[in-house]
């Protein structure tokens, strides 16, 4: 496994797709830090700005990653390796280069600014940690619902469309149902309804960290009254763990039994 | 070597293999024909383990191949498509597979002879179809395992590099080792195989030397002998 890791990211950190998503954030980064000049603020926008981009790069560069690769992942298959193995090393290979994009490319801009004299390194570091998180979780999900559509197009879209339901759909319809069912109590509700979602479930854990969850409304008061701080993130950190660990049994599943 | 008992594999409603008996117990050049969709490419990849059969049995050196991994580092095989990770340096994409595989013998030889040196400082997006078969051909070659699975070897070769394949082909038969092809070229097939295993609709229809399907068909051309089978559904 960790040959074909090695190579798949061999070969990824050589891929011009790899460098422009670098570059994208080293620009985002500066700009946003010469603009307000403040980290913490700073920490705040590039959140709302990672949370939504960086499960929709991840989900693009899985799918894409692993239909380009299928026919040699045919002859990978005819190596005496074990079949899980392979897709397991590729779709580390694709996570992390993703997630050292990400961590370059901000913390490179933030290193700058002076960070490690600032008390928002950890806030800063927590941001990182979660946006490589949401890039392990979606790149597995992406492969998931690759491996179990040969057809491309439909491959594209389900994962188009599964990014679209988290990341936009799914807080249109939490939202209705919070209005429409206001006479009953929903604190029970709302802390589920959120935990289920790994952006929502992100966005909360770094609001938490920044100590700013009132802002964040309804959810946010009723996650931080819930559990405090530190009790409530490891929830939120267990929940995270678990959307991580799924998609990767599944990878696991799928490829047992898969016909290539 | 092979021995397949009661093969079944369906995809959807449509059965592509139906209770599929073959062995293969000599060594020797088998050349695994038939029409479009008669099931040559889901044999071939079950035998491999890259289809995983409904029901049925499959032997390698009289062991079940079935949820194993470990009888493929003697399997060499060359897959149709020749697609590797475009940014890797050729020399780079032998080293990896050479790590996977520990049994890696005559690789200089081969590079040699398909003119492959200047190539392998390249990355493999920059190559053309024929060199990237040429890599898939010294892939499958290098190593030495008792069985070799050719799936279309002549696509995108030129003439000199057809010449040097067959003579591939006929020295690793004469170590002793069993060769499986799959080709649509039947020039190619009846000059190098010494048994033709002929599927149709996921059944042997018919097994037996070039020579004896020509007398079957009575004609000498052997294309036209291979067009008799098909006729004959």
């Amino acid at each position: 496994m960790l040959k074909i890791l090695k190579y798949s990211f061999i070969d990824l950190a050589r891929s011009r797709w790899t460098y422009v998503y670098l570059l994208f954030y080293l620009t985002l980064g500066f700009v946003l830090l010469f603009l307000n000049n403040d980290l913490g603020k700073g920490i705040i926008t590039i959140m709302n700005i990672i949370i939504i981009l960086v499960p929709l790069i991840s989900t693009i560069f899985g799918v894409m990653y692993y239909y380009n690769s299928a026919e040699f992942t045919e002859l990978l298959l005819a190596m005496p390796i074990n079949r899980p193995l392979i897709f397991i090393g590729q779709y580390l290979g694709v996570a992390i280069s993703l997630s050292i994009s990400l961590v370059l490319g901000l913390g490179i801009p933030f290193l700058i600014y002076g960070l490690s004299q600032s008390e928002a390194i950890w806030d800063f570091s927590l941001l990182l940690l979660i946006g490589s998180a949401l890039s392990f979780i979606f790149t597995g999900l992406a492969f998931n619902l690759a491996m179990r559509n040969d057809n491309k197009i439909k491959g594209f879209s389900y994962a188009i469309l599964l990014w679209l339901f988290l990341a936009v759909i799914y807080d249109g319809i939490f939202l209705m149902l919070l209005i429409v069912m206001e006479d009953y109590p929903l604190d029970v509700f709302a802390l589920i309804a959120t935990a289920v979602n790994p952006i929502d479930l992100s966005r909360i854990l770094v609001l938490l960290k920044l100590d700013i969850s009132a802002l964040m409304g309804y959810t946010g008061a009723v996650f931080k009254s819930f559990a405090g701080t530190l009790p409530g993130m490891l929830v939120a950190s267990g929940m995270l763990f678990l959307w991580t660990a799924i998609p990767i049994l599944g990878i696991f599943r799928k490829s047992r039994r898969k016909d290539f | 070597m092979i021995a397949i008992k009661d093969l079944n594999k369906t995809f959807g409603k449509n059965h592509v293999l139906s209770n599929l008996n073959l062995e293969i117990a000599e060594k020797g050049v088998f050349a695994i024909l038939g029409p479009n969709g008669s099931g040559k490419s889901t044999l071939i990849k079950s035998l491999l383990g890259l289809c995983i059969p409904d029901s049925g049995e499959i032997q390698f050196k009289g062991e079940s191949v079935l949820k194993k991994h470990h009888y493929r580092n003697n399997i060499q095989y060359l897959p149709q498509i020749a697609k590797f990770p475009g940014n890797l340096k050729v020399k780079e994409l032998i080293a990896m597979i050479k790590d996977l595989r520990k049994r890696a013998s005559r690789y200089e030889e081969i590079i040699e002879k398909f003119g492959l040196e200047e190539s392998l400082n390249k990355k493999l997006h920059a190559l053309s179809g024929g060199t990237r078969q040429k890599i898939n051909l010294l892939l499958c070659f290098m190593f030495d395992g008792d069985l070799i699975i050719l799936d279309e070897p002549t696509t995108g070769l030129d003439p000199k590099a057809t010449v040097y394949l067959k003579q591939l082909i006929r020295e690793e038969k004469n170590k002793g080792k069993t060769i499986l092809i799959t080709s649509h070229i039947m020039q190619f097939v009846e000059e190098i195989s010494d048994e033709l295993v002929y599927l149709l609709e996921g059944h042997i229809y018919f097994r037996g030397t070039p020579e004896s399907l020509k007398q079957k068909a009575e004609t000498s051309d052997f294309e036209e002998a291979i067009a008799f089978l098909t006729e004959q559904d």
